[in-house]
């Protein structure tokens, strides 16, 4: 097997994370999040055409028409379209809005439902959410700390962090709605980006025990080598799926397809270099991983 | 012998898999259409003749429809019908037909078939952004909880003076008791009577020239708690409401502080779904005011049904209790085999009845019930456009007003009712009524069905695709193994369905985007043992040598990896709501469903192609070229 030297570009890959993680924490200062109405609340309009619609055609006319912030998306057929118009405007803006729609076009636009509809997630909920995300991190922290070392579980907690970020900032520059669907692919993107951090360690710890007389930085490069060819796998058959979901999933599933894709693709990347670059920043040693005496007897009641 | 399993695993393993068949199975039977009738008032009866009512207007219309069937001994019909798109115009055409005593409402009727109904399989209920219906948001009152709280001190040490012979003014002020005395010993045993009725105050005591005063205040505790036991009340109430009318798998859920969410699948209709939970409604209990009584303490109040239209009377204005005292009303009979109403109060609904009562035998005491309505109002706004302005009253009629037999304690029954079915319309309005504040909408929506059929659609497009992607990529890059691995992971989507109806969970979108995901998830433990499998080769391993190693060390790995990400998944179900919480429960159940089929499942399958014989080769794609010895590789290039 060759052995790439992933190390050797570990610097160029730390400015890269770097410069992404500012950029995306300033954008997140200034320009926040497009929150979807399960956040902010809003009014939402729904109206069956005659004949399908086309969107962009439709977007353009209400963007023209003044509605700031107003979303136009299709669901059902597509002769169903929801406009939602985002916190501060009012039902009466809603008829308005259906009524200058009505002016413009010869089809009969039947107006399906008008109202305002409350936000989804609470004060409380974002909150608690908030503190479920620390208290996620802290668990995982502590298990990963308990089953590697100490330094293992720093590396998957930046790890881990710099996914969210990194997702977190391209919804903030790509301006994409942030509703619930993307939280849970939030979420499912800390799940995944665990996942890949500690397959790698797995292997780290391993050959930091059966590697004699290499430098940290070789055992690194022999583990990412090894773990490659797995890692470039389970990446590209989860990128399918949800390429697939993303492309034919609908418009309600979009934004959690594509967070997703973004988590995925970032989390590939950070296992290999956040994580391992952590650890080398840490002086990871042979000691730290050293086997205990009784974990052989632990590993081998484990197995079936 | 290497890689063998003994017959006890693969029967465990066929146990589980055959199993997970059987539970899975129900959700292949795709739903009726179908149309759910039920009394909207319990005083009418649903029989075969209504039954043939309903079915004569839609054979009227033209409309298609199989399998009508009385349930539940008359509660409720259900009528399936052929085509969806016939189902919002029949249920119109069965709504002008039975008329306002009853509800229909639309309704996906299972067609799991009886071998699979014995053993308690059933299909997964699909949540509303799936099956389409309603969703409403109500936010609690809670300043008229609060309100009415203070009202019931008010009254309370009112009576108490009154009783004791103490004589004073006590007046409300925000949410304190202010109370004036002549004299300090007065003031004392007025002190003590309150400490003793409602130790929950906070007693201050103060001087103003020679005024004795007394101030009752309450406490935030105090406060909240009436706030929680209000919100809790109306939720409890709103269940019942919504059973009672015969909505399936209706949700209804507290969130926040004081508001409360409530879905109904397969219902459209948002003022039908209001009207069932609008009956916001109140109970009071006050005596028939004497003849003799001043004007200023007595009020006139009309009866409540239809056949007594007009008639009133008038009713004393300090109230008994009101309806957060009632913890139960049913309707039965008494040993003369009359129709009555049994009421139970709870420990100080009691109190106060039978201090009421004991001393008014043979007067009446009226049951008066509140709704929350509202009149609508077209103004114009400054444009000219006519705009609806909906304004909340509470319209007040009267129930019953029986003659108190005896004094009354937490347990009493309404007798004389004129028929069984009075009795029963009355015991549903007492528990209706049974609330603790009065509630509004602020919040509606409905997700109408083609949206939901168009969500489905796509989802199952969407995992179709990708699963065939991933199904392709398999057998080409792991041959063989890959076939084990397609297998296991096929299986592994079977059991994760079969527990999620085990567990009667709710399929929402969230919930097949984490089935998903769990797909691309659950093919990483399946690559991590091949991959393994293919370094012990290039090692130069036996292939007998390199399944059992490869096994046996990619599992630690897994086993890692999976619960790490179940502890986040954990975390989520715990604090999460709604989607959020659908997404956790499919992540978890996918975890540990892909952790059985990849470790045992797919081991069982190559075991059983090449377990225990002579093998020179296996099929697994591509082998990584040999790293040979660990100590070798010092001397590659870094």
């Amino acid at each position: 097997m060759r052995i790439l030297p992933f190390m050797k570009w570990r610097f160029v890959a730390a400015a890269f994370s770097v410069v992404a993680i500012t950029v995306a924490i300033g954008s997140i200062s200034t320009r926040s999040l497009n929150w979807g109405l399960d956040f902010t609340g809003g009014v939402s309009v729904e109206l069956v055409y005659e004949e399908s619609v086309n969107l962009s055609d439709l977007r353009q006319e209400v963007a023209d028409l003044g509605y700031l912030g107003a979303v136009v998306v299709s669901f059902g057929s597509d002769r169903d379209v929801l406009v939602r118009l985002p916190e501060g405007y009012t039902n009466d803006d809603g008829q308005t809005l259906v009524q200058s729609l009505r002016a413009q076009t010869d089809q009969d636009i039947e107006l399906a439902y008008l109202g305002f509809v409350g936000p989804q997630v609470g004060e409380e909920l974002r909150e608690q959410g908030g503190l479920a995300m620390l208290l996620a991190l802290g668990l995982v922290m502590l298990y990963v700390g308990f089953r590697f070392q100490f330094k293992f579980a720093l590396g998957a907690v930046v790890a881990l962090a710099h996914d969210v970020l990194f997702t977190l900032g391209f919804f903030s520059l790509t301006g994409l709605e942030f509703d619930l669907t993307v939280l849970a692919a939030l979420l499912a993107v800390v799940g995944y980006s665990l996942n890949d951090t500690i397959v790698v360690a797995d292997r780290i710890r391993e050959n930091f025990r059966k590697v004699r007389r290499s430098t940290p930085s070789e055992v690194l490069d022999i583990s990412l080598s090894e773990t490659l060819g797995r890692t470039v796998v389970t990446s590209l058959t989860t990128l399918l799926v949800l390429a697939a979901l993303a492309l034919f999933g609908g418009e309600m599933i979009y934004g959690f397809a594509v967070a997703l894709l973004v988590g995925v693709a970032v989390g590939t990347y950070s296992s290999i270099y956040v994580s391992a670059t952590t650890l080398l920043a840490l002086g990871v040693t042979k000691e730290d991983v050293a086997i205990p005496v009784k974990e052989g007897l632990e590993q081998d009641d484990r197995l079936p | 012998m290497l890689n063998k399993y003994s017959l006890w695993k693969y029967l465990l393993i066929l146990t589980v898999v055959v199993t997970g068949f059987y539970y899975a199975a129900p959700n292949l039977y795709t739903p009726d259409p179908a149309l759910q009738i039920a009394p909207s008032s319990s005083s009418v009866q649903l029989d075969a003749a209504l039954l043939s009512k309903a079915e004569n207007a839609l054979d009227e219309a033209g409309i298609n429809y199989f399998g009508e069937e009385l349930q539940n001994s008359g509660k409720s019909a259900l009528i399936r019908l052929a085509s969806a798109e016939q189902q919002l115009r029949a249920q119109a055409i069965l709504s002008r037909a039975l008329g306002d005593f009853f509800v229909v409402a639309l309704n996906l009727a299972p067609t799991t078939p009886e071998w699979l109904m014995s053993g308690g399989a059933e299909p997964m209920k699909l949540g509303l952004d799936l099956s389409g219906g309603v969703h409403f948001q109500l936010e609690v009152d809670v300043d008229a909880a609060t309100e009415r709280r203070l009202a019931m001190y008010e009254s309370g040490v009112k009576r108490q003076l009154r009783e004791e012979r103490i004589r004073g003014l006590v007046t409300l002020d925000g949410t304190d008791l202010e109370m004036k005395f002549r004299s300090e010993a007065d003031r004392e045993a007025a002190r003590a009577a309150t400490a003793d009725l409602y130790p929950e105050l906070f007693l201050d005591r103060t001087e103003e020239g020679d005024s004795w005063n007394l101030t009752a205040s309450v406490t935030e505790q105090t406060l909240s708690e009436v706030v929680d036991y209000a919100v809790s009340q109306n939720l409890t109430t709103l269940r019942n409401r919504v059973n009672e009318l015969g909505v399936s798998e209706p949700l209804v859920q507290r969130r926040g502080a004081n508001r409360i969410v409530v879905e109904l699948p397969g219902i459209q209709d948002t003022a039908e779904a209001k009207r069932i939970l609008g009956k916001v409604a109140n109970l009071e209990f006050r005596l028939v005011a004497e003849t003799n009584a001043p004007i200023t303490e007595r009020q006139r109040f009309e009866y409540r049904s239809a056949d007594r239209a007009g008639i009133y009377e008038w009713l004393e204005r300090d109230l008994i209790i009101s309806g957060e005292r009632v913890s139960g009303a049913n309707a039965g009979f008494d040993q003369n085999n009359q129709p009555n109403v049994s009421i139970s109060l709870d420990g100080e609904g009691g109190m106060l009845m039978s201090r009421a009562t004991r001393d008014n035998i043979k007067r009446r005491m009226g049951v008066l019930f509140i709704e929350r309505k509202y009149r609508t109002r077209y103004e114009m706004d400054e444009n000219g456009d006519e705009k609806i302005v909906k304004i909340p009253y509470d319209e007040k009629k009267l129930l019953t007003a029986p003659v108190i037999q005896s004094a009354l304690g937490a347990q009493f029954q309404i007798t004389g009712l004129d028929s069984t079915a009075e009795a029963s319309e009355l015991a549903l309005m007492l528990r209706a009524g049974a609330l603790a504040a009065p509630i509004t909408f602020v919040e509606e929506r409905t997700v109408g069905p083609s949206l939901g059929a168009e969500n489905i659609r796509l989802g199952v497009k969407s995992v179709q695709m990708g699963l065939t992607l991933v199904v392709i990529f398999m057998l080409l890059y792991y041959r063989v193994f890959g076939i084990a691995a397609v297998i296991g992971l096929s299986v592994n989507l079977v059991l994760l369905v079969a527990v999620m109806s085990l567990m009667g969970a709710t399929l929402t979108l969230p919930g097949i985007a984490g089935i998903v995901l769990t797909v691309g998830m659950a093919v990483d433990a399946n690559v991590l043992i091949f991959a393994r499998i293919r370094e012990e080769l290039a090692n130069r391993a036996s292939p007998q040598m390199a399944i059992h190693a490869g096994f046996e060390r990619a599992v630690a790995t897994i086993l890692d990896a999976n619960i790490t990400t179940l502890i986040v998944a954990v975390i989520l179900y715990a604090v999460g709501t709604g989607p959020i919480k659908g997404f956790a429960v499919t992540l978890s159940v996918g975890i540990l469903t892909s952790m059985f089929t990849a470790i045992l499942g797919t081991r069982a399958i190559i075991n059983l192609i090449y377990g225990g014989r002579r093998v020179d080769k296996l099929s697994i794609g591509p082998l990584p070229k040999s790293r040979q010895t660990s100590d070798d590789a010092r001397g590659e290039p870094a």
